[in-house]
Formats: C-alpha cells, sequence, structure tokens
C-alpha cells in the first residue's frame, strides 16, 4: 500500500515547492530584517521620533520592535528551516529523519501484532469448548464483541427486533463451535419471502396457525384453516412441525420466541408483517474485517454465552 | 515611511494581502493539481451509481458530514476500528469532498457492508432502538419521502463535466432508476458502497 502515498512529484513540481517555500521564508525573514530600526529613544538631542499619528494631542511613539519579539521571529525562521530539514516538505526531499505518515502507521502495527499476535496464536490453539471456559480470554473475547457485534446484537448479546439473541438456546443456523465460527467468517443470510399474493385472509389464517405452533393463537378456526396452507407453503423451509431448519436458518416457530418483534408491536402483529413482505437478514462476514484470530475467540464467546444460558 | 502608501490605501492592502497569502496555496495546493496521487482513481473505483448518489445528497442535506468524517487517518488506533486508512485516489470522483472534520458519531469512510441493510433502516429511523445510548437524532421523514429523479441526470451531468466518467446510458437511465425509489432506500444503498474499493481492513489483506 505504500505506493498509495508514494511522492511522485516530476522534477518540476518538487523544485516550484522548493523555492515557493525558501523564497517566502527568506523574504519573510529579509522584509523584517530590512525593516528594523535600532535607534534608541530619545536620540542623543533629546528628541523623540513619533509616527505622525495624533489623537487629542497625544502622538504614538515610533519605538523599534522589542528585541524579544524581533528574536523570537529569527527563532520562528531558524525551527521552520530546521524543520524542513528534518522532515518531508520540501518537494521529494524526504528529510534527514526519513519520517513518513506511512512507515509511522507500519512501525506501530509491528509493534501491536509482535505484543499480541503470540496471544491471538495461543487461543487459536485451544478448542472453543475448551476457549469458553477461559476466563481471561473470555475477558480478551468481551472487549472484541462489544467493539464489533454489540451494535447490532447489544452490549448484553441479547439482540432486539431482527437481530438475534446469543444468549437463548434458540439457533437460527446452529450453536455448535462450527457453525458459530462459520457465521462470523462467512457471515449469513436468511430470506423469508413475501406472501402478500395470498391475500389478507389467507395471511390471517397462517398467522393463526403459527402462533398455534406455540400455544398463543387467538383464533382456533382460523388456525386450522391455516394448517393446510402452511403444510404446502410452509414446511418446505419450516419443516412439517414448524421447528425450522438451521440448514437454511430458518427459525423454529414453535418455540415461542420471536427474531422480530417491534417495540410495542404484539407477536400476531409481527408475523402478519413477515407474512406479507418478507424479511431479510443479513449477518455480515467478520473474517475480513477482525481476522480469524479474533473469529475464534469471538466465536468462544459467544458459545460461552450459550453455556450460560439457564435451561442448559 | 512607505509603508503608509499600502496603509493608506484598501485596494493596495488587499491585493498584497492575497499576494502573500497565496504562497501557501502555490506550494501545498497547486502541485497536487498534476499529481497522480491526487488524480488518478485508485484500481476499481466507479462512480456512484444514480441511486447512490441521490443516497448521497441526502447525506449532505441531513448534514451527516457535521458529525461523521469520512477520513481514516494512518493511526493504529484508527485503522484497528475503521480498517485500512483513506487515500486520496478513492475521492477522486468526489465532488465535493465528504471528509468532514468532526466525529460525533463514528467516522464512515469504510462503513459499507460492516452492517446489514436492515441494520442501517432500523438505526435511522430511530438510532436508540438499536443502540440505546446512541445521541444520534433519528430520520423518519426519509421512509416516506420518495424520489421522482427529475434532477438525477443534471447531477450527473454536472459530475460528468467535472471528470467523473458517466456513460450517457447510465445518464439516459438516471431518471427511471431512482424514481419511486424512497430516501432511506437511497441513503442506505450510498452507505453500503463506502470505502469497498481498498481492502476493508488493514490488517487482513
Amino acid at each position: 500500500m505504500s505506493t498509495l502515498w508514494g511522492n511522485d512529484l516530476s522534477g518540476f513540481w518538487s523544485a516550484w515547492i522548493i523555492i515557493i517555500t525558501l523564497g517566502s521564508i527568506g523574504l519573510a525573514f529579509w522584509l523584517l530584517y530590512a525593516n528594523r530600526r535600532t535607534d534608541k529613544v530619545p536620540d542623543s538631542d533629546g528628541n523623540v521620533d513619533t509616527t505622525g499619528h495624533m489623537a487629542d494631542g497625544i502622538a504614538e511613539y515610533d519605538n523599534p520592535l522589542p528585541r524579544w519579539w524581533f528574536l523570537l521571529y529569527i527563532g520562528t525562521v531558524i525551527f521552520a528551516l530546521c524543520y524542513l530539514a528534518l522532515y518531508p516538505g520540501l518537494g521529494n526531499f524526504t528529510g534527514l529523519l526519513g519520517w513518513s505518515q506511512e512507515a509511522q502507521w507500519e512501525k506501530e502495527v509491528t509493534e501491536a501484532d509482535a505484543r499480541f499476535t503470540p496471544i491471538f496464536e495461543q487461543y487459536q490453539a485451544v478448542p472453543i469448548p475448551e476457549l469458553a471456559e477461559d476466563a481471561e480470554a473470555m475477558q480478551v473475547a468481551e472487549r472484541i464483541f462489544l467493539n464489533n457485534c454489540a451494535i447490532c446484537h447489544g452490549s448484553n448479546a441479547r439482540g432486539g427486533n431482527g437481530f438475534p439473541d446469543l444468549t437463548d438456546e434458540d439457533w437460527l443456523y446452529g450453536g455448535t463451535p462450527e457453525a458459530i465460527t462459520h457465521t462470523l467468517e462467512k457471515g449469513r443470510s436468511g430470506t423469508m419471502p413475501a406472501w402478500q399474493q395470498l391475500g389478507e385472509d389467507n395471511i390471517e389464517n397462517i398467522t393463526q396457525f403459527v402462533l398455534s405452533m406455540s400455544g398463543n393463537a387467538e383464533d382456533p378456526q382460523r388456525a386450522a384453516a391455516g394448517e393446510t396452507m402452511f403444510t404446502s407453503m410452509c414446511t418446505a423451509c419450516h419443516g412439517p412441525q414448524g421447528t425450522g431448519n438451521q440448514a437454511l436458518g430458518a427459525p423454529n416457530l414453535a418455540d415461542d420466541i420471536w427474531l422480530y418483534q417491534a417495540p410495542g408491536q404484539s407477536v400476531a402483529d409481527s408475523v402478519r408483517e413477515t407474512l406479507r413482505n418478507g424479511r431479510n437478514g443479513q449477518m455480515p462476514a467478520q473474517a475480513e474485517w477482525i481476522g480469524e484470530e479474533r473469529v475464534h475467540l469471538v466465536a468462544a464467546y459467544v458459545y460461552h454465552l450459550g453455556q450460560q444460558h439457564p435451561d442448559k | 515611511m512607505r509603508h503608509e502608501i499600502i496603509e493608506k490605501n484598501i485596494g493596495l492592502l488587499a491585493v498584497l494581502v492575497l499576494v502573500v497569502i497565496s504562497f501557501g496555496g502555490l506550494a501545498e495546493i497547486v502541485p497536487l493539481f498534476f499529481q497522480k496521487q491526487t488524480t488518478e482513481p485508485v484500481e476499481g473505483l466507479k462512480p456512484l451509481s444514480a441511486l447512490e448518489l441521490e443516497g448521497r445528497d441526502i447525506y449532505r442535506r441531513e448534514g451527516c458530514v457535521g458529525c461523521h468524517s469520512q477520513m481514516i487517518r494512518p493511526f493504529r488506533a484508527e485503522t484497528e476500528r475503521y480498517g485500512h486508512y483513506s487515500v486520496a485516489g478513492e475521492s477522486v470522483y468526489e465532488h465535493n469532498f465528504l471528509w468532514g472534520s468532526k466525529r460525533t458519531g463514528p467516522d464512515l469512510a469504510r462503513v459499507g457492508g460492516r452492517y446489514s441493510d436492515d441494520w442501517h433502516r432500523a438505526h435511522l429511523y430511530n438510532p436508540r432502538d438499536v443502540v440505546p445510548e446512541s445521541i444520534m437524532p433519528a430520520y423518519p421523514w426519509l421512509f416516506d419521502n420518495q424520489l421522482d429523479g427529475q434532477d438525477t441526470p443534471s447531477k450527473m451531468r454536472a459530475l460528468r463535466r467535472l471528470g467523473v466518467p458517466y456513460s450517457d446510458e447510465q445518464i439516459a437511465s438516471a431518471t427511471d432508476d431512482v424514481q419511486g425509489q424512497s430516501e432511506i432506500t437511497a441513503l442506505v444503498a450510498y452507505l453500503q458502497q463506502l470505502g469497498t474499493v481498498l481492502p476493508s481492513s488493514a490488517r487482513v489483506q
């Protein structure tokens, strides 16, 4: 990547920058030096120079610049010249220190890698179920989770409307170490098609049947009417008992755990909305962002969260 | 005292002040117009689609740039969190730049693909629904407002004049591409492509 920052100024522009920069420093210095006055006030005859500015009869002395101010100005000129000698500033001249922002960044990263890579490698060698028992590793993993995962799944990992709760026993794509690692590395994409074309009446029937599977049906008659439709259209993904299919990420509809439920929305309304408009669940792939070592740690953390569940 | 001539002629003073100030610009800005680093796009950079372009204008209209920068600096603390540092070649088609100068919220230079579309929609509808401690304002009207796409071809033509390589076909279909789409769709489309041209992480390449 260093080429992206490379200095590729042509000789002309390099010279242009050098001449303008040094020229303007020289001019500024000359301007002050040529105009400096060293005469004392008052002079040997006792006369006092004034600028000629009068205000209510009070004249303004035309004194030379204070010495400290003059020297400070010279100091800034010297500082500028030293800076331009040490750091890149004059066209293609890279400076005596050889400093560059990408080299500084690379140094920071190399130092951090030297410190942290052995720790992550050590964790990576440990299988997930065992790593999940390591309190120190889980502390490290929690920080990574909070930085990268909490924004959707919540800092307590309890999820939200459309974002799975990671602390319960309900897994869309499976809760084995392998399944969790796969989810983190490659991401997941779950699609529930929209069934608007069935009409409101059928959608209501199916809604009631879906609710009946978790014992929430409000209208048993409609639920019974919805069963045939569910069997012909929904079982391919959700299974005949509505228990879902982890290979597809089709949720279990019988466990009374609902992925989609807006604040203040009833379960029935949420199911109706799902049937009408469909749903599109996306888990972005993380391997590219945080790397395999951290994926391994976070996978162990998510596995660990599942293990903490009281039903376990 | 010759400086009286300058001090008593405001016009002359103004001209000379401009001359002095221009030295900085001549040395620091003008050479950039002629440098490959700033004028050549990075490999794979494409102009924004009509929908993304409208999304970008919504981003500007809502003042997102006031709180979100789009400029990852080459510090480990930043590349660790946001991904590879920003490079000039990524911004070649940007008119105007939305680099920003203030981070009340996080940098967005590489937010593309980081979160799902649904997350962005939920977050923009009411940030507190997904991030309880967020202080970001809610933008519910983006879900109601629809684009008519009447100005989209003109915007693309203007950008083409500034050097963004839009094709005639893209401009011709621009209105149809965005007409009837909601503003939230356009904004999310814009956000989801941000920074996706370069590898997303400096650590994993």
